[in-house]
């Protein structure tokens, strides 16, 4: 976070190392990355919840990939978690005891490869079309998954869910204890890694270039950038990322029910990304963790009437603060950064 | 001398209105053509056809010899053909340096690298700045394209599509909406563009016209109406007459000494 | 099977009552307002209420649904949904979905979450024989009304002065504006008649629907079905999407429950892969 006088002396000594500076890890994210992990010894006893937070959080990075990045418009990244959940979970019910079946990590894997698998194929969709169609057409495919869910239920468990998951000792040596420590650790480490990619991957020319065609495709085009192509791999990327958080899912609860394919989880993740900040990876983080908080305090005292509260903050973030929670503390961020230097 | 680029015959109908009409038309490499004619006539159209926006309705398109009248925009952009917009194309929220060098990065194949930031290919970034320095806009390298003046982002607006060392640019109304003082800017990098990069120049603007363009291609209603050099068309009774009360005359009677028409 | 063809274009002319004020606003403002449901939602609540509460005829609550959601729809275009024209699909995706959220939970609070019952008029109710077919009364009805209504909105679009307006800011915004044509005003009045449409098509399907306050959500999909598949530069393509749902989905139930709403969900993802545009829209810009 360099002032703009310091700014504007790098920049004409050295303009690749102002660009790389801008890829530069900043204090906020060490402090972030460190809370989470320290959170194991600060609060033992919400292991779970914590877990839980992590899932979502992968979840709602996978969606800021494709829509924060690529500017796709999608419901339907329940899909893919849902069908990486089942995908682990099956490897983990059907394989136990025998690697590498159980293995969690190969599980995590397998769930990547068929969630990816199966969003390469579904790619083609989301290309063509207005935004409204692409809307419709992830819907579509999410609630055909979620009917064929239902309906094959001597793979699924139906409505009873999928029982009897049971990932083997992760790296052969940590338990999945009752306490979710273990799960919780898991489920951070993953999203750590995964995040890291992410990042690396936003940063780079790839990553310009999904941002130049979430900007101006026709520019894109016209520069050469084969705008499919791109859109396609990052899709398929984010399709493995949601099935990778499903497994984590289905692993560190032992149990996968229908609702992992539901419209509804789709639509969490996305207003998870809205409220922390499309566009911003730290968002997806942020904007679970604000999500979960929210949902706790609000739920417990109005239950039937959270979604009121959420309808309206809905609103007023589109009316006013349209870029989240990111977009609000890095306003806040400038608007000090501007004060500091009128006073120096 | 064989054509850098080429259409045969191309057609464009949108329902029932010919929007191009049979066009047949050939630019050799290192050219300095203009393309012009009254408004409506087509002129941004068979551009759109030429980079690949529009597909065309008959008609092929030739690019170096090889028919890319199936191939989409971005194919014919990575073979060498550059277009810029009558309305600005850029990415608003990219700095210019950032521009250019996705630019030159699209250009070396090195857009899809996904492991190192921005930046840390020297080779890529130098490029850049030198482009950026020789467009007057190096001073504002890192400022938010949507920021800046119409001035520089008309300037960047070449420099994108020059950034790529295209084999053919075109060029769509270069000096369209920038004031007075910041044209001669644009014109002289115009005018600084490599002999061997075959240009068309679409223009209203006459001076530009007479400056630069040693060839006219005269389109009215979609179809060409003339070719010849300026001299010629200049002098060319139906020329006129389209024009007639649509543009200064004087453009027309006294031609620029020392432009292109030498 | 004939009765289920004529209990199906019954349902699909509901629907396009329904949807039809979603499509023209869509292809009109390009807004796209999911909380379109909410209205016909109003619309069946407020027939709920006059007929329940106050004991007033059924006939009644038709006009006073239109006319009330009509005027809920104009108060909220003119203050809420005029910020929104310029931002983007998502940006009004996401406003929308709050507004259904707030409306779906205040109904709850304020109704409970009970479906309602409206039992059908007593003139109405009632079958009748025909070749074989067994039609209701009320169905037949609601055809005929639907049909009234399909009919004289078209006849509105061509034949007056207000709908050739509306049909060229639909075309080209600017260009309308440049032709003196005040298109803040026929957004307003459009609005209005799409949200008095939809909430006369509630009024109208409450006896159908046992209205309960997720009825916008679960709704929101066939409408969305309706105008992807039917394309927005028109009324026809949503008209003939319309009945095309409304039979697939009425005989699908029947025929195969097992399959459920899996058949519109293919039919819908199918027809926007070979036609992005719908099956009747234009290739526009957008």
């Amino acid at each position: 976070m360099t002032s703009l006088a310091a700014g504007a002396r790098v920049a004409t000594a050295d303009p690749g190392a102002h660009l790389v500076a801008k890829a530069r890890w900043r204090w906020p994210e060490f402090l972030l990355w460190l809370f989470a992990i320290a959170l194991i010894w600060l609060a033992p006893s919400r292991y779970l919840l914590f877990n839980e937070i992590a899932i979502l959080a992968l979840l709602a990075l996978s969606i800021d990939l494709v829509l924060g990045f690529s500017g796709i418009v999608t419901l339907g990244q329940g899909a893919f978690y849902g069908l990486g959940a089942y995908t682990a979970g099956l490897m983990a019910k059907h394989g136990i005891g025998t690697f590498p079946w159980s293995d969690p990590l190969l599980g995590l894997l397998g769930a990547g490869l068929v969630a990816g698998f199966v969003g390469f194929l579904s790619s083609f969709l989301v290309l063509r079309g207005s935004d409204l169609t692409r809307l419709m057409v992830t819907l579509g495919v999410a609630l055909i998954v979620q009917e064929l869910g239902n309906k094959l239920d001597w793979i699924t468990g139906g409505a009873d869910g999928l029982q009897g998951v049971m990932p083997a000792p992760l790296l052969g040596l940590f338990d999945f204890d009752i306490f979710g420590r273990t799960a919780y650790l898991y489920s951070l480490s993953v999203l750590f890694v995964l995040f890291l990619l992410a990042r690396a991957l936003v940063n780079s020319p790839s990553g310009l270039s999904l941002r130049a065609i979430k900007g101006n495709v026709i520019r894109a085009r016209a520069i050469g950038i084969p705008v499919e192509r791109r859109l396609v791999v990052i899709y398929t990327i984010g399709a493995a990322y949601a099935g990778i958080a499903g497994a984590l899912l289905a692993q560190t609860t032992q149990f996968v029910s229908l609702d992992v394919l539901s419209f509804e989880k789709s639509a969490d993740a996305l207003l998870i990304v809205v409220f922390g900040g499309v566009g911003t990876l730290y968002g997806a983080l942020v904007g679970s963790i604000a999500f979960k908080a929210m949902y706790d305090v609000l739920a417990s005292a109005t239950p039937e009437y959270w979604s009121f509260w959420l309808g309206l903050a809905l609103v007023l973030l589109v009316l006013f603060a349209r870029g989240g929670i990111i977009g609000l503390l890095t306003a806040l961020r400038d608007r000090l950064d501007r004060a500091r230097s009128a006073r120096a | 001398m064989a054509a850098v680029l080429e259409t045969k015959a191309l057609h464009k109908n949108f329902g029932g209105l010919t929007a191009t009409n049979n066009v047949t038309f050939a630019l050799p490499a290192g050219a300095r053509h203009a393309l012009i004619g009254p408004n409506g006539a087509g002129k941004t159209t068979f551009v759109n056809l030429l980079s690949g926006v529009l597909t065309p309705t008959s008609g092929t398109v030739y690019l170096d010899g090889t028919d890319v009248t199936r191939w989409p925009a971005h194919r014919r952009a990575d073979a060498g053909l550059a277009r810029t917009f009558q309305i600005n194309q850029l990415f608003a929220d990219f700095t210019p340096l950032e521009t250019i060098v996705l630019a030159i990065s699209q250009a070396k194949g090195l857009a899809t690298r996904f492991l190192r930031p921005v930046g840390t290919d020297a080779g890529v970034v130098s490029a850049a700045a030198d482009l950026l320095q020789r467009l007057t806009l190096a001073d504002v390298m890192h400022a938010r394209v949507g920021s800046l003046p119409y001035g520089k982002q008309r300037l960047l607006e070449i420099a994108i599509a020059i950034a790529s060392e295209p084999k053919v640019l075109l060029l769509d109304e270069p000096a369209a909406g920038v004031p007075e003082s910041e044209r001669e800017q644009i014109l002289d990098v115009v005018a600084a563009l490599p002999g061997e990069m075959a240009l068309v120049l679409i223009e209203h603007d006459m001076d530009l016209v007479f400056r630069f363009a040693k060839s006219l291609t005269v389109l009215v209603n979609g179809g060409v109406l003339v070719e010849g050099s300026p001299g010629e068309i200049v002098n060319d009774p139906r020329v006129r007459q389209v024009y007639l009360g649509e543009l200064h005359v004087e453009g027309f009677s006294q031609p620029h000494a020392g432009g292109a028409l030498g | 099977m004939l009765t289920i063809l004529f209990d199906g274009i019954a349902y699909g002319l509901l629907l396009f009552i329904l949807a039809v004020g979603l499509s023209i606003t869509l292809g009109l403002m390009n807004f796209i307002n999911l909380a379109h449901g909410a209205f016909a939602m109003a619309g069946g609540y407020i027939t709920v209420i006059m007929v329940h509460r106050f004991g007033i005829s059924f006939f009644w609550s038709l006009p006073a649904a239109f006319i009330i959601t009509a005027v809920l729809g104009a108060f909220l275009e003119r203050t809420l949904y005029v910020q929104l024209y310029d931002k983007s699909h998502l940006d009004q995706v996401l406003f929308s979905l709050g507004l259904i959220f707030m409306s779906v939970a205040a109904v709850d609070y304020f109704m409970g979450a009970n479906q309602q019952i409206v039992n059908l008029p007593p003139s109405l109710d009632g079958r009748l024989q025909f070749f074989g077919a067994s039609i209701g009364y009320y169905r037949l009805f609601v055809i005929i009304l639907c049909s009234l209504l399909t009919i004289g909105l078209q006849l509105v679009l061509t034949k007056t002065r207000f709908g050739s307006r509306l049909r060229a800011s639909v075309d080209d915004q600017r260009v309308a504006r440049g032709l003196g044509i005040d298109v803040s005003r026929i957004f307003a009045l459009t609005f209005a008649m799409g949200s008095g449409l939809a909430g006369l098509g509630g009024a109208l399907g409450a006896p159908f629907f046992n209205i309960d306050p997720t009825f916008p959500l679960k709704f929101m999909i066939y409408f969305l079905i309706v105008i992807a598949v039917g394309g927005t530069t028109t009324i026809t393509g949503p008209f003939f999407s319309a009945l095309l749902l409304g039979v697939a989905d009425v005989a699908g139930k029947y025929y195969v429950p097992a399959i459920g709403g899996f058949i519109i969900y293919t039919i819908m993802v199918a027809v926007l892969i070979f036609r992005p545009q719908g099956l009747f829209g234009r290739v526009t810009g957008r």
